[in-house]
């Protein structure tokens, strides 16, 4: 490289770096910031109402794990926040599944359309997004609950003797969770599908596989990518899901949104609140982590 | 759904006088402030009014420390006033521009936390017991046992409103203890009661007038003003004061140290203090106020309402329900969060 082209190269490095400068900028303090507040409150003492002490103390991690018996004095294995943590990751798997169960079908359906009324069908999904998620899950409240139109639609119809109690219910939240993340699996799941290649399909059966065989051994591996992408994209929010189960789950079924808010308001305990969402983060970063490695895996195996 | 249409109401009314001369903005508990009220108001004035709710105090006051909430008033119970001014958050109140001040009732004047009314105008005041359903039980309901030892009736459809403050008393009491008990034998038979009745309760939410009417709920802890619009939307519903004791409250607004809008703030502060708005506020939230003179301008189903009128039975059965501090905080506040869990 001559020293003309190298000082051009130098140019084109640092004039990159100046345009990218604002975005660079933007990101370190638009998340790196309030992370690193977030890590720094986790260290400190709560205040009496609310707020920190600016005291060193380790009592908001000791928190994540052990509680304090105030009447004993002694620290016992929080079995409360575990409850917490496995039914957030419990909900958010079982969603992820069911948005998959559900899902597939209707991007199939979708891709197989003529491709004139595909963008119809796609319109039809974007439907939800246009009304705010809280007046939706407001919505599915009216529905299930014990005088509401599908109790009442199964009493008619003789199905139940008596209303399914269904308000406040796990049921309730996995209702909402589905209902709300379906979209986020149907369109990574449409665009692989679409792109899929239908005389794979003839191969197939032509070679006297079944439609089962067809579909575990040809379809899945090859839209393997969009199953990875909506799992990431269903599991990750339902995670860290607020609204929904704070509406849904009556105040009672908390997933790890909640109790993290909860410690910021009448838990008092902003370091346990902040210890938590450290721990929410670092099982999101390894749950994609997991995802990431299995797409890579098969990709070396295909 | 009648909350719907009065959040469009206001809406609307908003929208109408894009040509306002200012703005307010008010932080209160939902469902509890009257929107005839606040359209007279922003109609005199030009002033419009922006409601933002929140359902306990703990909520409202991590809020309004995080900093820059952009409220000018607050609406905080009793025992919080204190808090917000300790903590530098409120400013005490210039009564010169408050005409009316003269209207508050002798008996909320010099209170304990607040002598002289300086730094906190009232807002409503009630009692906290039991709302029930007595279709679905038919046995007392002047008693804590609704929710902390729930009859087999009730079991599963019973709503906890989610107010340390209130609950925490209630429990106390009902353990034998004061209200703010420092007592670990009274506080241990609390936790140990509260965290056995937990499964048997369908929720802790806040919004219980509605789920009342629309019997999601078969009983609640709740307010007496939810209890009598409760009632008036659903006849089957009652409300029992607790004879191991229940809860004296009051709401009173406060004036934040950083609002923006502080003359529109004194504007409302004496707009309220005026008999006739203060009736218009408890005709709305159903809850007796502390301004003199408002009597004559009550609604007439609320002078004989006995979720107004205390029974004479269980007049001294009442306490004012306060902030805790030292080990009775640390004892509410523990037991609180591990019964969220």
């Amino acid at each position: 490289m001559s020293p003309a082209e190298e000082a051009v190269r130098r140019e084109n490095i640092k004039s990159a770096w100046q345009l990218s400068a604002p975005a660079l900028l933007v990101l370190t303090v638009a998340a790196v910031g309030p992370l690193l507040i977030v890590l720094v409150y986790s260290f400190l003492t709560p205040g009496t109402h609310g707020n920190v002490e600016w005291v060193f103390s380790l009592e908001g991690w000791r928190g994540v794990l052990f509680d304090h018996d105030i009447f004993e004095d002694k620290l016992v294995l929080a079995d409360g926040n575990l409850t917490i943590f496995w039914r957030s990751v419990k909900l958010s798997f079982i969603t992820t599944v069911l948005t998959f169960i559900v899902g597939f079908p209707t991007a199939w359906f979708i891709a197989t359309r003529s491709p004139a009324s595909r963008a119809g069908w796609l319109f039809l999904i974007t439907i939800p997004f246009w009304t705010n998620l809280l007046i939706r899950t407001f919505a599915i409240n009216q529905i299930i609950r014990n005088e509401g139109v599908l109790n009442t639609l199964l009493l008619k119809a003789g199905l139940v003797s008596a209303p399914l109690q269904l308000t406040y219910t796990d049921t309730a939240l996995l209702i909402g969770m589905v209902y709300v993340y379906l979209p986020l699996m149907v369109l990574p799941l449409f665009a692989t599908i679409d792109r899929f290649d239908m005389r794979l399909l003839e191969a197939g059966y032509d070679l006297y596989a079944s439609r089962w065989q067809v579909l575990r051994r040809v379809i899945l591996p090859i839209i393997r990518p969009g199953i990875v992408a909506g799992s990431i994209l269903v599991f990750v929010p339902c995670l860290g899901a607020y609204v929904t189960p704070r509406i849904l789950g009556g105040g009672k079924n908390m997933m790890i949104g909640n109790f993290i808010e909860l410690q910021f308001g009448q838990g008092k305990n902003w370091p346990l609140g902040a210890a938590l969402s450290v721990t929410l983060l670092v099982i999101v970063t390894i749950a994609l982590l997991v995802y990431v490695k299995a797409i890579s895996g098969e990709r070396k195996n295909g | 759904m009648k909350r719907i249409l009065g959040a469009m109401a206001l809406l609307m009314s908003g929208t109408a006088m894009a040509h306002a001369e200012g703005e307010l903005f008010l932080y209160n508990w939902g469902n509890y402030t009257s929107p005839e009220m606040i359209k007279k108001f922003e109609e005199k004035y030009g002033v419009k009014v922006t409601i933002t709710d929140f359902d306990s105090n703990d909520t409202a006051l991590a809020k309004v420390e995080a900093g820059a909430s952009g409220f000018d008033l607050v609406v905080p119970s009793a025992g919080f006033v204190g808090i917000y001014a300790e903590k530098g958050l409120i400013q005490k109140l210039d009564l010169s521009k408050l005409p009316n001040h003269k209207n508050i009732a002798p008996e909320w004047m010099n209170v304990e936390w607040d002598p002289g009314r300086e730094w906190s105008i009232p807002w409503q005041w009630g009692s906290t017991g039991m709302s029930v359903n007595v279709k679905d039980y038919s046995g007392d309901i002047n008693t804590s046992d609704i929710f902390m030892n729930p009859p087999a009736e009730l079991v599963g459809k019973i709503n906890v409103i989610p107010e340390m403050g209130d609950v925490m008393a209630l429990a106390t009491m009902w353990a034998g203890g004061e209200v703010c008990s420092e007592d670990p034998a009274v506080m241990k038979k609390v936790r140990d009661a509260l965290l056995a009745a937990k499964p048997k309760w369908m929720s802790m939410d806040y919004s219980t007038v509605e789920k009342m009417i629309n019997h999601d709920y078969a009983a609640t802890v709740d307010w007496n003003g939810s209890a009598m619009r409760a009632r008036l939307g659903n006849p089957d519903v009652a409300y029992g004061y607790p004879k191991e004791g229940y809860g004296l409250w009051m709401d009173n607004v406060v004036l934040l140290a950083d609002a923006k809008n502080v003359d529109n703030a004194y504007l409302f502060l004496d707009f309220i203090m005026e008999p006739e708005n203060a009736a218009a506020l408890s005709a709305f939230a159903r809850y007796a106020n502390g301004i003199a003179g408002s009597d004559a301008f009550m609604p007439e189903d609320m002078k004989a309402a006995p979720e107004i009128i205390t029974p004479a039975e269980f007049a001294d059965k009442g306490h004012f329900v306060t902030v805790c501090t030292g080990k009775a905080l640390e004892y509410q506040t523990a037991i609180w969060t591990e019964l969220q869990k």
